[in-house]
């Protein structure tokens, strides 16, 4: 009960003092109107085009969402000395660090139904299956904030974070197949796209929405899965070595 | 009020190394349940990572440390329901006021809403900070922000607490109020470990005291019985216009009854287990042409056994006060 009180009060926290903020929430609704607008007008294939891109876009706005916010609440209050009340705090770590995400998760979430919303609009969404894009959602938000909490903990400056941040997310918008299919891309480079976890998100995305994905949905939930612990466990390895030591 | 002698904190040869730089080399010590503790030494001694290494912010490289009879060596967690800590910097959130960063750091240790809403509000006036409870830690003053650190440091009501520098960089009245909250803590019985490089503070404050130097401790003892050996003494500082060669030399020999020692270039120490008669000092000078410019009688303290025990010069740990700018030592 202890625990749970200060978990709660950690993620209230963190919402009311990063995720509600007026820019944040401005972000969240304009950056991936932007991203559909771009591709839309790109790919000039009207109305009809824009179930192909709404995949990709949900999931570009949730990798910005949570990895641009996690540089906040961990590097700056880490550089702020204020995260050391939390690591005295008699919570376990893992719950400290879960406390700590949950925010961007929902950020994350919050920010994929956006341009879903657009597209009920302006598109016939009674195709889509939401039993595979709500888990998938949720999956690549968990898996997109445990890489952001990975590149956090393991710098020690906000802008080193961001400069990290961007190394993966620029790459993962091409290699993950966003936009462009995996298949298309020069036979070198998929190799990195499986490495990638987004893609797997991706795929079921893809497949819940057009019918188009190239792995079962068991191996990319799976993948995803696995990703989100392996991030998880080596973030609360870092910490342990480096904040704790 | 509890005072027993059961130990509150064990530190067992706790060693500390960043690198080729042993910040702590093999220090032991206990504070019994109750006590005041005071850790005395320079900035650099090794007194921060200490703390940190009690608190769990810090794995000690070698030794044991037992917190309230709990094993924490490998387990850092394991006690931190028991301890609280003011660090030496203020560390709270900007963005919320001064009632939510109290109530918030409540909520840390599982207070439920109305019990740690209640609490902030007896803690901020307590502390004088009643009249800006709603405002943002960001606009709070230096002495202010020091303040309400330390509430949030007690407001879970530990029975251990550890107080990191807890008056330096503050103003003369700020360091007094808290100089007495931390007295009446001690009353109430809670356990404090009190780093400091304010002497003064130390010698009013604390029962015990360790006195730390390059990550060693070079002596821990009651701080009645630090001050015994110079309890009694009587010493005068002269300060002289232009010292000659060889002169402390002449003087020692000249009055054999005193203990004299060059304080600064210009200024000479005199000590004696009976009251120092200035008059035929001043003499001897004046027939070498050397003009006494003051005489101050010197109350001896905690400082003269720091130096004693140190070796560390006053000086430093004065000139670490003025870098500090803070009213601890008033």
């Amino acid at each position: 009960m202890k625990s749970w009180t200060a978990f709660w009060n950690i993620f209230i926290k963190d919402m009311r003092t990063y995720y509600l903020k007026p820019p944040n929430i401005s972000w969240g609704i304009i950056f991936p109107l932007a991203w559909t607008g771009m591709f839309f007008i790109k790919s000039g294939s009207g109305l009809e085009g824009l179930l192909e891109l709404l995949p990709g876009v949900m999931t570009i706005a949730i990798l910005f969402g949570t990895t641009s916010l996690l540089a906040v609440t961990i590097t700056f209050e880490r550089r702020s000395r204020s995260f050391e009340r939390l690591l005295l705090a008699p919570i376990s770590l893992e719950s400290l660090m879960l406390a700590k995400t949950s925010g961007a998760i929902l950020f994350g979430i919050i920010n994929a139904f956006v341009p879903v919303a657009i597209a009920a609009f302006l598109a016939d969404l009674s195709g889509v299956a939401w039993s595979l894009v709500v888990p998938a959602i949720i999956l690549v938000s968990v898996v997109s904030t445990f890489l952001g909490l990975f590149i956090s903990v393991s710098v020690s400056e906000v802008f080193e974070a961001q400069t990290f941040s961007n190394f993966f997310r620029f790459p993962m918008i091409f290699l993950c197949g966003l936009f462009f299919p995996i298949l298309s891309l020069p036979v070198f480079l998929r190799p990195l796209s499986y490495v990638l976890p987004v893609t797997y998100g991706v795929d079921i995305l893809h497949g819940a929405v057009n019918g188009e994905h190239i792995m079962s949905f068991t191996l990319d939930f799976l993948m995803l899965c696995a990703f989100c612990v392996v991030l998880f466990v080596l973030s609360l390895l870092i910490i342990k070595r480096k904040w704790i030591a | 009020m509890r005072r027993n002698s059961s130990p509150a904190i064990v530190a067992a040869n706790i060693t500390k190394r960043f690198r080729e730089i042993i910040a702590v080399n093999e220090i032991s010590f206990q504070v019994n349940e109750g006590e005041l503790f005071g850790f005395l030494g320079p900035n650099g001694a090794g007194k921060t990572t200490t703390i940190n290494m009690l608190t769990g912010l810090a794995k000690p490289d070698k030794g044991r440390i037992i917190i309230s009879g709990i094993d924490c060596t490998h387990n850092p967690k394991a006690a931190q329901h028991l301890t609280g800590i003011v660090p030496d910097e203020s560390n709270l959130y900007p963005e919320l006021t001064g009632l939510e960063n109290l109530s918030f750091c409540a909520a840390l240790y599982g207070i439920p809403k109305r019990e740690r809403e209640q609490r902030a509000q007896e803690l901020l006036k307590a502390f004088g900070l009643d009249d800006a409870a709603n405002r943002k830690f960001a606009v709070y003053s230096k002495g202010m922000k020091r303040k309400l650190t330390f509430a949030a440091g007690i407001i879970h009501q530990p029975p251990i607490l550890f107080l990191d520098e807890p008056t330096t960089g503050i103003d003369v009245a700020s360091a007094r109020q808290v100089r007495q909250i931390i007295a009446d803590l001690h009353d109430k019985g809670t356990t404090i470990f009190l780093t400091t490089h304010y002497i003064e503070e130390a010698e009013r404050l604390c029962e015990r005291i360790a006195f730390i130097v390059k990550g060693k401790i070079v002596r821990t003892e009651r701080t009645t019985d630090l001050l015994q050996p110079v309890r009694g003494k009587h010493m005068i500082t002269l300060t002289i216009s232009n010292p000659a060669e060889g002169l402390i030399n002449g003087m020692a020999t000249a009055f054999l009854q005193y203990k004299l020692q060059t304080a600064a270039s210009n200024q000479i120490n005199i000590e004696s287990m009976e009251p120092v008669d200035i008059g035929p000092l001043v003499r001897y000078l004046e027939d070498r042409n050397i003009k006494v410019t003051e005489a101050r009688k010197h109350v001896p303290s905690l400082e003269d056994v720091f130096v004693q025990v140190t070796g560390v010069q006053a000086e430093l740990m004065s000139k670490e006060k003025e870098k500090a700018g803070g009213g601890g030592n008033q």
